[in-house]
């Protein structure tokens, strides 16, 4: 497997820390070995929000995601910021949302998810990030969709009643396309 | 045990609880946050005590007092509030007394910034306090050596009645990485008899102090520190020697920046150049031996740090002249990037070759 290194980022309050946590709670699970290293500081007061999400076979040299095979893009701040990161063949993922702009870039794999619009439509504008996550998942293959599940089992056992929207969010945005 | 998915931060703590601790005095500063955080709930469920003091002068001082009465005690903080500990560290070296301090450190100086920072390697190193005196410091490089390191931390502190420093960034106190808690090495302390705990009246009282007024009083303590501080120079260094064998460049980098510089190794690999690493885990005492036999084919050490060069100093000692030593660092906050470093150690190697 190659390492898959991602930078996903949004406004505070979007869920982007969260998604980023998901993703490497699931790798773990997998046996993998994974790094989820946040920004953090005032810009986490209304600004961008972002983390380096890295899951690999082998022991991690960086935490840091400077080339990454994926960016998540929130909102448009972050998809300026964070575009020009994406490797050459490695993919874009933009909330359409709150997105209108598309990539200048021709040579990486871009795709539009109205995530927002996709969650609202399924009860929960809150969900957004888990539509996303789906989405992701079905396209890199990163960890597999069991191992979320499980990671959306552990994390809301106190809040079980969360637990089947979420997982309905994730499914829809795997089989989306 | 399972490994569970931690913050930096966190396993800090749950690994000096793992260590033995069960006071804990601090003072509030990012990003270090989480772990007063996580003390003030877990060390009342153990009997201990989370107390947050009203300055870090006073918590400082608070470990002094809890380390009297023979107490496994620590404290955290960030660069400017391990700055205004040192007068307690100073007087805890003197006194002999054991203590773990975390320095989750930050980009300086004065108040600085709240990113990462490891320009607070000679405050650690050279005794940011008065007096000749040392304290062990340890740079962990991922979430598991930290809580390696912390839960080994008390032990050592113990063995040799010294403070014990462990110092990270920002980085490593806020990344989350699976971490397996694992039960700390015992050394073997002698019994604390020298500890301020009540005579009972079966014996004459115990008498801790810092204060030497007569020289040749005063000079006998720093001799016997001398003779501490030589054993653990002998005993205690601790380094991570990686893929030295033909490398033309020697990076030298602790805590993250290890990390980035093994990202760097790879990158240069491609690029057909041979590159390894030294890792110093223990900063003081520094592994000098680690630099005695370096590759024939080595053209160049390089320092890699997020200060403008502190432990460079320590390299040149180490090398001695035998190559050129080189530097690479970032300050304010910045960390730097695998693309940067790359393009500095091509400029160093072209160099030498033209």
């Amino acid at each position: 497997m190659k390492d898959h290194k991602f930078i996903i980022s949004g406004f505070g309050g979007q869920g982007v820390m969260s998604l980023g946590m998901m993703l490497a709670y699931g790798g773990m699970l997998e046996g993998k070995e994974v790094t989820w290293l946040p920004s953090y500081g005032p810009e986490m007061r209304g600004g961008t929000a972002n983390c380096n999400v890295v899951i690999s076979q082998k022991p991690i040299s960086s935490p840091v995601v400077t080339k990454a095979t994926s960016v998540v893009a929130m909102n448009l701040p972050s998809l300026i910021k964070f575009e020009k990161n994406v490797i050459a063949e490695g993919n874009l993922f933009v909330n359409s949302s709150l997105i209108n702009e598309k990539t200048s870039r021709k040579d990486i794999h871009d795709y539009y998810i109205a995530a927002n619009d996709i969650a609202i439509e399924m009860g929960n504008d809150k969900a957004a990030n888990m539509v996303l996550l789906g989405f992701i998942l079905a396209e890199t293959q990163a960890i597999s969709l069991k191992s979320v599940e499980k990671v959306i089992e552990k994390l809301f056992q106190n809040k079980k009643a969360l637990i089947p929207l979420n997982i309905k969010a994730l499914n829809i945005g795997y089989e989306f396309n | 045990m399972a490994k569970v998915l931690m913050k930096g931060n966190e396993a800090f703590a749950a690994a000096a609880i793992k260590g033995g601790c069960k006071y804990f005095f601090g003072y509030p500063i990012t990003p270090q946050n989480e772990i007063p955080e996580y003390m003030s709930r877990e060390l009342p469920k153990i009997g201990g005590c989370f107390l947050q003091a009203e300055s870090e002068i006073a918590a400082i001082n608070m470990v002094y007092g809890a380390s009297c009465a023979g107490a496994r005690v620590m404290t955290s903080s960030s660069s400017p509030g391990i700055a205004l500990k040192q007068e307690g560290i100073s007087f805890l070296a003197s006194a002999e007394l054991p203590c773990v301090l975390i320095n989750v450190s930050r980009a300086g100086p004065g108040i600085g910034g709240i990113q990462p920072g490891q320009a607070d390697y000679y405050q650690s190193t050279r005794g940011g306090g008065n007096g000749d005196y040392q304290v062990l410091v340890y740079a962990p490089a991922s979430v598991q050596e930290a809580v390696e390191l912390t839960a080994n931390a008390f032990e050592i502190a113990d063995y040799y009645r010294n403070p014990v420093m462990i110092l990270g960034d920002g980085m490593i106190g806020q990344m989350m990485e699976p971490v397996e808690l694992k039960e700390p090495i015992i050394r073997d302390a002698s019994p604390k008899t020298w500890a301020l705990t009540g005579t009972g009246g079966q014996r004459t009282h115990n008498t801790i102090k810092s204060l030497a007024l007569e020289p040749d009083d005063l000079e006998e303590i720093n001799l016997k520190l001398k003779a501490k501080y030589d054993v653990i120079q002998e005993k205690e260094v601790q380094y991570e020697a990686y893929n030295l064998d033909g490398a033309e460049i020697i990076l030298v980098a602790y805590g993250t920046v290890s990390r980035i510089a093994k990202a760097v190794i790879d990158d240069l690999a491609a690029l057909n150049i041979k590159a390894g690493l030294i890792r110093p885990i223990t900063l003081w005492p520094f592994p000098y031996k680690a630099f005695n036999d370096l590759p024939a084919t080595t053209k160049s050490v390089m320092s890699v740090e997020m200060s403008f060069g502190q432990m460079i100093d320590d390299v040149k000692i180490a090398v001695n002249g035998r190559v050129p030593v080189d530097f690479y660092g970032r300050t304010g906050g910045n960390v730097p990037s695998p693309e940067e470093i790359v393009c500095k150690v091509k400029e160093i190697l072209g160099g030498a070759e033209s």
